[in-house]
């Protein structure tokens, strides 16, 4: 039973004094873009620096919120195969308590506090004016961003807490059995459906429009919902494969092995196909077309100043997982996983780089020292309370009812 | 094709299969094929298997697909007959997109199909022997291919011993063509007892 033992996570220093450098970098970005950008007078550059930190609070969030979604979404299908490494993404969506009050503040100081129309050209008063605007302003305007924001960030730390509360119970000797675990998996996908439909309303739809399209006032896209979605969840699945190779490195996590990390792989590669698909079919058809109103969002995109960026975000994002993840020798390797995994919520990150600075800064584009110090403050974060998370539970749930599953599962 | 003389081993039960496989590849049989009702996980993998390359196929017929595609719609709308369309550049890779990823999949999909018809000799009007009918209903039949060195009634021994309950001697064509499948099994005996 020595083996046992290494099912409880013990937080490495090292890996606290990476965590704790990180967020300090990230804490000293933020002061020096306050002083320079933020509070230096100049709309457009205060504009960059809230911007700054919009995509990367959102982003971050959207990644460790999806990974709720991978829980909700696999207890809904009845999968057992994660049970294995599900105390991950559990531990990866606590932080949906930190990031989600983070994002909450900087979304309502742009809105409320600042009234920011630079970036939310909705809140002027010339919007009152505005033809095409006045017909949105129903669903665009600071009252009810701040009731759907305060509900959506709200609901998923409430209900993504039900979840994790639910799967404490894997751990007790008392789940044993076929009618406390028929009750178990019962009650999951109650808390689960809860947790799906909340999602479905939010990051499956209103949120994106509401965080970010709406930058962009005028322009509508129908996809532009399921691309934000699948550009989280698929950096959420990457992040998920990187906390399953650290673990396993370490010795942790007997029971996983290159079955399941085979199987995150899978989800790394059909959502980059995916999320392709997605940007393919807002691009396409917009470019078809060629209506001015529609085509003004590709525009500095894809012949300007952002043109770098938007190829490189698709060859990140598609070009690469496509032609190194699809053999199955590849999503069982931890150096490529690894690779790819990082690569993967880079690409993503660039991803929504330019969603949402290509809509604040079309003049100029160019990721600075400020973005790279941001979002090592969120990584930082992560690396630092997904361990403390991880190290507060057992990292397997012993009791959980398809636990023999999930051990001999077989891709 | 030469008939060859095959030993079949009938068994009900899974859990009999499994030790039974690996007891015949131990003694230096060479199992044919085993047909099962259903498909049974692990199977292959105790069976020495190797893993099949009808992917790779897959992948080759894809990307022949997408060249295709491209190089189709490339000549004609830019050098053979170049056509005006709402003002888009005669290449107009965008649009071709869909008709490019339409091909690769027709393409992989039939190619991989006829390939899987291929290593397993299956045609239209072909008769495959079947070795024992309720392989499709409730039984597991192993079938080991016999060599001149081979003792039938001593293998038919082995294979009750090992709890088939149903044992016979057929003699069949292995195969209607080109490239049996079965080329590469490698003998338990060679590779992990020498």
């Amino acid at each position: 039973m020595a083996a046992l033992t290494k099912e409880q996570f013990e937080i490495p220093a090292k890996m606290r004094a990476w965590s704790l450098g990180l967020i300090a970098a990230g804490v000293l970005a933020f002061i020096l873009g306050l002083v320079t950008k933020g509070l230096s007078g100049d709309e457009h550059k205060k504009a960059e620096f809230i911007g700054t930190l919009m995509y990367n609070s959102i982003f971050w969030l959207l990644v460790c919120n999806a990974s709720m979604f991978f829980i909700c979404i696999t207890t809904l299908a009845m999968g057992a195969w994660q049970v294995a490494i599900r105390r991950i993404p559990e531990a990866i969506s606590t932080l949906v308590k930190i990031f989600g009050p983070i994002a909450f503040v900087i979304l309502v100081y742009v809105v409320i506090v600042d009234h920011n129309h630079h970036i939310y050209h909705w809140i002027s008063d010339e919007a009152k004016e505005d033809p095409v605007l006045k017909g949105k302003l129903g669903f665009l305007n600071p009252t009810f961003y701040l009731i759907w924001t305060t509900l959506a960030i709200g609901l998923w730390m409430l209900l993504g807490a039900r979840m994790r509360k639910l799967s404490e119970e894997a751990d007790d000797a008392a789940l044993r059995g076929e009618e406390p675990g028929k009750s178990f998996i019962w009650r999951n996908t109650v808390s689960a459906s809860l947790f799906i439909v909340w999602f479905a309303l939010t990051v499956g739809s209103t949120v994106p429009w509401l965080w970010m399209m709406s930058i962009d006032a005028h322009w509508y896209s129908t996809m532009y919902s399921w691309y934000t979605f699948a550009s989280s969840f698929v950096s959420g699945m990457s992040l998920i494969a990187l906390w399953v190779i650290y673990l396993k490195n370490k010795g942790y996590l007997q029971y996983a092995n290159e079955e399941h990390l085979h199987d995150v792989g899978k989800f790394m590669f059909a959502f980059s196909i995916f999320w392709t698909y997605l940007w393919f079919s807002q691009f396409m058809l917009i470019w078809y077309a060629n209506i001015p109103e529609e085509t003004v969002y590709f525009k500095h995109r894809v012949d300007g100043p952002y043109k770098g960026i938007f190829f490189l975000n698709l060859i990140i994002n598609f070009v690469c997982p496509l032609l190194i993840l699809m053999k199955r020798a590849a999503k069982r390797n931890y150096t490529l996983m690894t690779f790819m995994a990082v690569l993967i919520i880079f690409g993503h990150w660039i991803d929504f780089y330019q969603m949402v600075m290509g809509s604040i800064r079309k003049e100029d584009a160019g990721i600075s020292w400020l973005d790279f110090g941001i979002a090592a403050f969120f990584v930082g974060m992560i690396i630092f309370f997904v361990g403390k998370a991880l190290a507060s539970k057992p990292l397997t749930p012993k009791y959980h009812p398809f636990m023999k599953e999930s051990i001999i599962h077989h891709t | 094709m030469a008939k060859k003389t095959f030993v079949v081993g009938c068994f009900d039960d899974e859990a009999v299969l499994f030790p039974a496989v690996k007891k015949t590849r131990l003694a230096g049989y060479k199992i044919h094929d085993i047909y099962t009702p259903f498909a049974v996980h692990g199977l292959d993998h105790a069976m020495g298997l190797r893993e099949t390359s009808l992917h790779t196929a897959g992948f080759i017929y894809g990307i022949t697909g997408t060249t295709t595609a491209l190089s189709g719609i490339g000549w004609i709308l830019t050098k053979d007959w170049p056509i005006n369309f709402g003002g888009k550049p005669h290449f107009a890779l965008p649009a071709w997109i869909p008709i490019m990823f339409e091909l690769t999949v027709l393409f992989s999909a039939v190619g991989m199909v006829l390939t899987f018809c291929y290593l397993c000799q299956l045609a239209p009007f072909v008769k495959k022997h079947h070795f024992h009918p309720r392989a499709t209903d409730d039984l597991f039949v192993m079938v080991i291919e016999t060599t001149a060195k081979t003792n039938v009634e001593d293998l038919k021994g082995f294979l009750k011993a090992n709890g088939a309950v149903e044992v016979d001697v057929q003699v069949a064509e292995p195969g209607w063509w080109l490239g049996r499948y079965d080329k590469e099994q490698q003998l338990i005996r060679d590779v992990e007892v020498a």
